[in-house]
């Protein structure tokens, strides 16, 4: 498939659930999805499409939490984008880690980091964080402040 | 038969990552893995949210002390990405040559290490003197012998001296025929291949599952290298070719890795005779708001940035992925039914932080301690030992 047919292709599949395209570059689109249809457009473009899961970014914006998972069609020169979108107050989303290995270890990440709750994670420990981190610090959350200032000087966590 | 736990890590002072790797064993058999890494957690992406975006090239480069110039390269390339746009010619080719030493250094640092576990210890004292040639290059090029410091958003921060590359290049011819000699010994010798054939085979269904990189997914057949996929520098312009192989086991792994240090001395070479005249720095102003991503071939594998940018002279959010991230889960696939005399030379086989190995220690339920790290790599020295006298080498 070409670049245009792809993308033809993921906007007549999964057109309902795709709120907006940003075509950046030859090299760059994102896609702008519901964050419940991740469950079937991640599967279909790391197993259909047999795209390469690069790595997924989460991010702390005002509008709530986000994440990016980022995918590259290697045969196109192609990184496409897949941004969702989550409530603040309750950020939650479906695990696709249970069925892709690749996707294991950044949903911990995002899980400790950031505190997004991935549901159906096969294995939801702690990944980055010391054991002692206290539950409910969220460093790369905007609101985030030093939990205990004393904690590097004096016990070194 | 019982089941002993194998604590392997974490901390160990040569390590770059440590680690914490648990080993379930029947006797010999190791029948469960599990990681567990963040020891050396250093919130560089939450330090870089605080760093203007000069300053972050600086940070990055601190994240590996090995592949240094990756992560730069990557964290350029994505600041870049935002606008998008190229950098001068002569920046790309100087970009390049950097990029393609390290390549070089971190092959045969690995090739040395692997030598070291397997009771090859010529091998550990060829790779490391020829290593210390590379970086002497380095030095001549960039004033450093590691954390070159070349790299900023639009350029590079410091041009090549004509009067070096003479140096540079007679150096570099220098150490190929040496080069060639360790890879004839080391492909040819058949204690090396019953040693190291057939063992932590990674398959390449699996490979594509865990999206291995690098030399790791390269060795399993699936043909995947950022510098052909999606062509930076100049590596569309050189000559060079991918270097693939298809059993997915350590020796096949060890021989992408040597023969990638050819394509990678063939790029410097014709790097150096095609070296365009002209600026080395785009000179970017200021950075727009909006989101760039880079991602770039470390000798480990793609090494991948993300950058925001809200027009500020700060990243709003840094995003920082090693190629390790990627490559050490597929150990849950490498190492479960081998030995545990296998268990070092395959934890280091996809090139993470050998150095945790010599922090194993082997216990039994009443916690005596069976092994230490030193008697595992003994042990590993002992399986090669026993092969080649079985095979008449001693």
């Amino acid at each position: 498939m070409t670049r245009e047919q792809v993308l033809r292709d993921l906007g007549k599949r999964f057109g309902d659930d795709i709120l907006g395209v940003f075509d950046k570059s030859p090299k760059r689109v994102f896609i702008n999805l519901r964050p419940r249809a991740i469950a079937w457009v991640g599967p279909y473009i790391f197993r259909e499409l047999g795209a390469r899961f690069n790595i997924a970014t989460g991010t702390d914006t005002p509008d709530g939490l986000e994440i990016i998972y980022h995918f590259t069609l290697e045969d196109l020169n192609l990184m496409l984008n897949i941004r969702v979108l989550l409530d603040r107050e309750n950020p939650v989303i479906v695990s696709l880690g249970k069925d892709i290995e690749a996707m294991n270890w950044i949903e911990r990440e995002m899980r400790e980091l950031l505190g997004i709750t991935f549901e159906g994670h096969p294995d939801p420990r702690r990944l980055l964080l010391p054991d002692n981190w206290p539950d409910g610090v969220y460093p790369l959350r905007q609101d985030y402040s030093e939990w205990d200032e004393t904690a590097i000087r004096t016990r070194g966590v | 038969m019982g089941r002993s736990v194998i604590p392997i890590g974490p901390y160990h002072p040569l390590q770059e990552e440590p680690e914490l790797f648990t080993l379930t064993v029947e006797g010999e058999r190791i029948v469960e893995v599990d990681v567990r890494i963040g020891y050396n957690h250093r919130g560089i992406e939450k330090l870089s949210e605080s760093r203007s975006f000069d300053n972050s090239t600086f940070v990055v480069e601190r994240i590996c002390g090995i592949c240094s110039t990756s992560h730069p390269f990557a964290y350029v390339r994505a600041v870049e990405d935002i606008f998008p746009m190229e950098v001068p010619d002569r920046a790309r080719y100087i970009r390049t040559i950097i990029a393609e030493g390290e390549r070089v250094h971190s092959h045969l640092l690995w090739l040395g290490l692997a030598g070291h576990f397997l009771g090859y210890n010529t091998v550990y004292m060829w790779a490391w003197k020829l290593r210390e040639e590379i970086l002497d290059v380095m030095e001549i090029l960039s004033g450093n012998r590691n954390n070159y410091a070349m790299f900023t958003p639009g350029g590079v921060r410091r041009d090549i001296r004509q009067q070096d590359i003479p140096v540079v290049l007679a150096k570099i011819d220098s150490i190929v025929p040496t080069l060639e000699m360790l890879r004839d010994a080391i492909l040819d010798d058949p204690v090396l291949h019953a040693r190291l054939k057939g063992v932590g085979v990674l398959s390449k269904e699996k490979a594509i599952e865990f999206s291995a990189l690098g030399p790791t997914s390269r060795a399993s057949g699936v043909a995947r290298d950022v510098r052909k996929d999606s062509p930076y520098g100049v590596y569309d312009r050189v000559d060079w070719k991918m270097v693939v192989t298809s059993n997915g086991d350590v020796f096949d792994k060890a021989v992408v890795r040597i023969l990638e240090m050819f394509e990678s001395i063939s790029i410097i070479r014709q790097c150096f005779e095609a070296l365009p005249e002209g600026p080395i720095n785009a000179g970017i102003e200021s950075i727009p708001p909006g989101e760039g991503i880079g991602h770039i071939e470390a000798p480990r594998g793609e090494t991948f940035h993300y950058v925001r940018s809200d027009g500020t002279n700060r990243a709003i959010r840094h995003k920082v992925r090693a190629p390790t991230f990627m490559n050490l889960p597929t150990y849950k696939a490498t190492i479960v039914g081998e030995t545990i005399s296998d268990a070092t030379i395959i934890l280091a086989s996809i090139d993470p932080c050998y150095c945790c190995t010599e922090r194993m220690a082997v216990r039994n339920h009443r916690g005596r301690v069976l092994y230490d790290g030193q008697a595992l790599v003994e042990l590993s020295r002992a399986k090669t030992e026993s092969l080649r006298r079985r095979m008449g080498r001693a």
